[in-house]
C-alpha cells in the first residue's frame, strides 16, 4: 500500500488521493478503518466487472470484518476524491472491547445496518428481474 | 489560579454529611424523568454526560443531565483551560473514532508522527510504527495567554459541544457543597440547592473540591504531586525547523527531575515538567542543560503562560458511593500517563454501569470498580517502569546502551523490541503491563545485552 502520513498540521491519520486503493480485495487484513475527512467507496472486484456497494463518509468504518475472521477482505476500498482515513489496530481494539463489551455494539450497528442494505439491494435487483 | 478555591467549613461539613449514608437503596435505578448532575465539565465530566446520554437514548430513557463547570473554554490563559500536556494518546484517538468521535483539525494543534528521545548520551528519533499521525498535540482550553483570536478549538470545550448535542445542559457555576437528602444527593452553588437521583464527580484535583471528598463517598481521596507547564511562543515554521511534527522527551540526570517533555503545537510550544515537587530551580537547571539547549533554544523565546497543577499519583481506595461515583482524576486515574484516556475509560465505564445496571454502592462496586481496579493495578507495573528508568536516568552506561539498541532498531523495518517499550511507555498508549512484560522478552534483553556489551569494548570498536 502506497499510503502517507497525513503531515498536515491538525489532520489525524493518513491521505489517500483521488482513486487510490486503501483496502484490497482478496488481501489479508488485519486493521480496521475510520473515514476521518472525504469520501471512499467501496467496490466490490469480480472478473471483469467493478461494481459500487456504497459510499463512505466520515465516522463511516470498513474494514471491521477482519476482527472477527481471518477471512480475506471482501471488497476494495477507494478513495473517492481525496479522503483522510485513521487506521485503528486490531490489538487495541480488542483489547478495550474486553473491558467495554458495549464498545462492539457500534460495530454491530453499523454492520446490521449494512446487512439492511444489502437486503435491499437484493430485493430491488429481485424486482427488476423479469 | 482557577477561582475554584471558595470552601467554607460548612461545605466541608455539608460534604462529609454523604459518608453517613443510612440506608443504602440497593434497587436505585435511573428511570424515565431522573435527574443527574455533573461536578465538573473537563474531560471525564463530560465523557460520562455524553455516554450516559446516548446509552439511555439507544433504550428510549428519558433522563436529563447538568453538568456544573464555572469555566469557559473559550477564554485564553489559565483560566479558561485544565492545564495539561495536551497529548491525546494513540489508543484513545482510535477508540474514539471507533465510538464515532473525529477529533477535528480545528481541535488538533498538530498531528504527531513521532519522538525523539534526548539523553546526555546523545538523542534518537522512534518513529510511528504505523507510518501515521495517530497522536493529537491538543489545547484544554483556548491556548495561551496571548493566544486571541486564534482560529483553533478547545478540545475540553468540543467534548462539552458533544455533550450538548446529546442534550446535557451546561450549568456554569461552581458547585460549593454535596449533601444529602434521604437518600439522594444535593447539590449546592451560591444560586441555591438541586436534588438529584445520581451525582457525577468529575472536579479533577486542581479545584479544592476533591479534597472534601475524604470520607464523604468512600474511602480515601487522591494523592497529588506539583508539576509545571509552560508556553512558548514559537512560530508554526520555526517549530518545524526545530522540533519537527515530533515530541521531544528527555531522560536527563537532574534531581527530583522524572520525566520533561516538549510538545509542538500550533505556534507555540507546551513544555511538562513532572517529578517531586518542581520548583523555579528546576526548571532553570532543566531549560540550562546542554540537551535542552540543543533542540530548543528556550532562553530566545518568550514563555507566554505557565502554570503548576498538581497530578493525581494514587487514586482513592473506592471511588463511588449510593448514587454517587468518582470519574476520572478525582478518582483513579493513569499514573503519569494518558489521563485523558483514564477520564473515557472511567466516565464510559460509570455511565455505562448507571445506565445498564443501577446507581447503587453495589452497583458501582460490581460492575464500575473492576475498570478502577485495573488501571490501578496496572500503575503498579508503571511504578516498577518508572524505578527502572531511574536507573537509566543515573548510569550514563546504561543511557549509552539503550541509545545504542534504539538507534540501530530505527535503521532496519523488523525487531524493535527497544523504539516499541519506549514508544509505549512514552506515548502512553499501551498498558504499562505490556510494556514490562515487553522489556522481559528474549529479544529485548538479548538487544539490551549486546547494546551494553558493545559499551565495555575498546572505544576504537566503536563507530
Ligand atoms: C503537567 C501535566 C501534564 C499532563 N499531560 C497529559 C497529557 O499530555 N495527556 C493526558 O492524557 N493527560 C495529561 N495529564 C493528565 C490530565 O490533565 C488529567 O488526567 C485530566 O485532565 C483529567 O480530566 P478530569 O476531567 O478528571 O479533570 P480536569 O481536567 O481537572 O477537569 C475538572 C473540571 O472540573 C471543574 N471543577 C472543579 N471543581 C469544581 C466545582 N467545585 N464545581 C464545578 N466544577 C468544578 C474544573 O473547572 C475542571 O473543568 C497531565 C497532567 C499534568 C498535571
Amino acid at each position: 500500500m502506497t499510503y502517507m502520513p497525513s503531515r498536515r498540521r491538525g489532520e489525524l491519520g493518513k491521505i489517500f488521493n483521488d482513486g487510490e486503493v486503501i483496502v484490497q480485495q482478496g488481501d489479508v487484513g488485519e486493521q480496521m478503518f475510520v473515514v476521518q475527512a472525504g469520501k471512499v467507496e467501496v467496490v466490490l472486484e469480480s472478473k471483469d466487472t467493478q461494481e459500487r456497494v456504497s459510499v463512505l463518509e466520515s465516522r463511516d468504518f470498513f474494514g471491521e470484518m477482519a476482527l472477527f475472521d481471518k477471512e480475506l477482505r471482501s471488497a476494495t476500498v477507494r478513495a473517492l476524491g481525496e479522503a483522510r482515513v485513521l487506521t485503528i489496530d486490531k490489538r487495541t481494539l480488542l483489547k478495550r472491547i474486553s473491558e467495554d463489551p458495549l464498545l462492539a455494539y457500534n460495530l454491530l450497528r453499523a454492520m446490521s445496518s449494512r446487512v439492511r442494505d444489502l437486503n435491499n439491494q437484493v430485493s430491488a435487483g429481485r424486482n427488476r428481474t423479469p | 489560579m482557577s477561582g475554584l478555591g471558595q470552601w467554607t467549613l460548612g461545605a466541608r461539613r455539608s460534604i462529609r454529611h454523604l459518608a453517613a449514608d443510612p440506608s443504602p437503596d440497593s434497587d436505585a435505578t435511573l428511570s424515565d424523568g431522573s435527574r443527574v448532575a455533573v461536578i465538573g465539565g473537563g474531560p471525564a465530566g463530560s465523557f460520562f454526560a455524553y455516554f450516559l446520554l446516548r446509552l439511555a437514548h439507544t433504550i428510549d430513557l428519558d433522563i436529563s443531565v447538568d453538568i456544573y463547570e464555572p469555566r469557559h473554554f473559550t477564554h485564553c490563559g489559565p483560566a479558561g483551560c485544565n492545564h495539561c500536556g495536551g497529548i491525546v494518546s494513540e489508543s484513545l484517538v482510535q477508540m474514539l473514532a471507533t465510538e464515532g468521535i473525529n477529533l477535528p483539525p480545528s481541535v488538533v494543534q498538530r498531528g504527531i508522527y513521532s519522538y525523539v528521545l534526548h539523553m546526555d548520551a546523545g538523542s534518537v528519533e522512534i518513529e510511528s510504527p504505523v507510518e501515521e499521525q495517530r497522536i493529537a498535540a491538543i489545547y484544554r482550553g483556548n491556548g495561551p495567554r496571548t493566544a486571541v483570536d486564534m482560529p483553533w478549538e478547545s478540545f475540553d470545550g468540543y467534548l462539552q459541544q458533544i455533550c450538548e448535542k446529546e442534550g446535557a445542559q451546561l450549568v456554569h457555576q461552581l458547585v460549593v457543597g454535596l449533601e444529602r437528602n434521604g437518600d439522594f444527593p444535593v447539590v449546592i452553588t451560591n444560586e441555591g440547592t438541586t436534588t438529584y437521583d445520581l451525582v457525577a464527580v468529575a472536579c479533577g484535583v486542581n479545584s479544592n473540591f476533591h479534597m472534601l471528598l475524604d470520607g464523604s463517598t468512600s474511602e480515601g481521596k487522591p494523592e497529588v504531586s506539583r508539576t509545571f507547564i509552560t508556553e512558548f511562543k514559537l512560530g508554526a515554521d520555526a517549530i518545524l525547523e526545530t522540533l519537527g511534527d515530533s515530541m521531544h522527551v528527555f531522560l536527563l540526570d537532574i534531581p527530583r527531575l522524572e520525566f520533561a517533555a516538549l510538545i509542538p503545537k500550533g505556534d507555540y510550544v507546551t513544555l511538562a515538567m513532572l517529578g517531586e515537587e518542581i520548583d523555579d530551580d528546576l526548571v532553570r537547571r532543566f531549560l540550562d542543560s546542554p540537551e535542552v539547549r540543543a533542540a530548543f533554544p528556550a532562553d530566545s523565546i518568550p514563555a507566554v503562560c505557565a502554570c503548576a497543577p498538581v497530578i493525581n499519583v494514587k487514586g482513592p481506595e473506592r471511588p463511588f458511593g449510593e448514587r454517587v461515583v468518582l470519574v476520572g482524576d478525582a478518582g483513579i486515574t493513569r499514573l503519569y500517563k494518558d489521563g485523558i484516556g483514564a477520564a473515557y475509560r472511567t466516565g464510559k465505564a460509570a455511565a455505562e454501569t448507571a445506565i445498564v445496571h443501577g446507581i447503587s454502592t453495589d452497583d458501582f462496586e460490581t460492575h464500575y470498580f473492576p475498570t478502577c481496579r485495573a488501571i490501578a493495578n496496572d500503575n503498579m507495573f508503571g511504578r516498577l517502569i518508572f524505578f527502572f528508568t531511574i536507573a537509566v536516568r543515573k548510569s550514563k552506561f546504561v543511557r549509552k546502551a539503550v541509545l545504542r539498541m534504539t538507534a540501530g532498531e530505527q535503521r532496519r523495518p523488523k525487531g524493535r523490541h527497544m523504539s516499541g517499550v519506549l514508544w509505549n511507555m512514552f506515548t502512553g498508549s499501551a498498558p504499562y503491563r505490556d510494556v514490562f512484560f515487553n522489556a522481559l522478552r528474549p529479544g529485548f534483553l538479548l538487544g539490551l545485552a549486546k547494546s551494553l556489551a558493545a559499551g565495555v569494548r575498546p572505544p576504537q570498536k566503536e563507530s
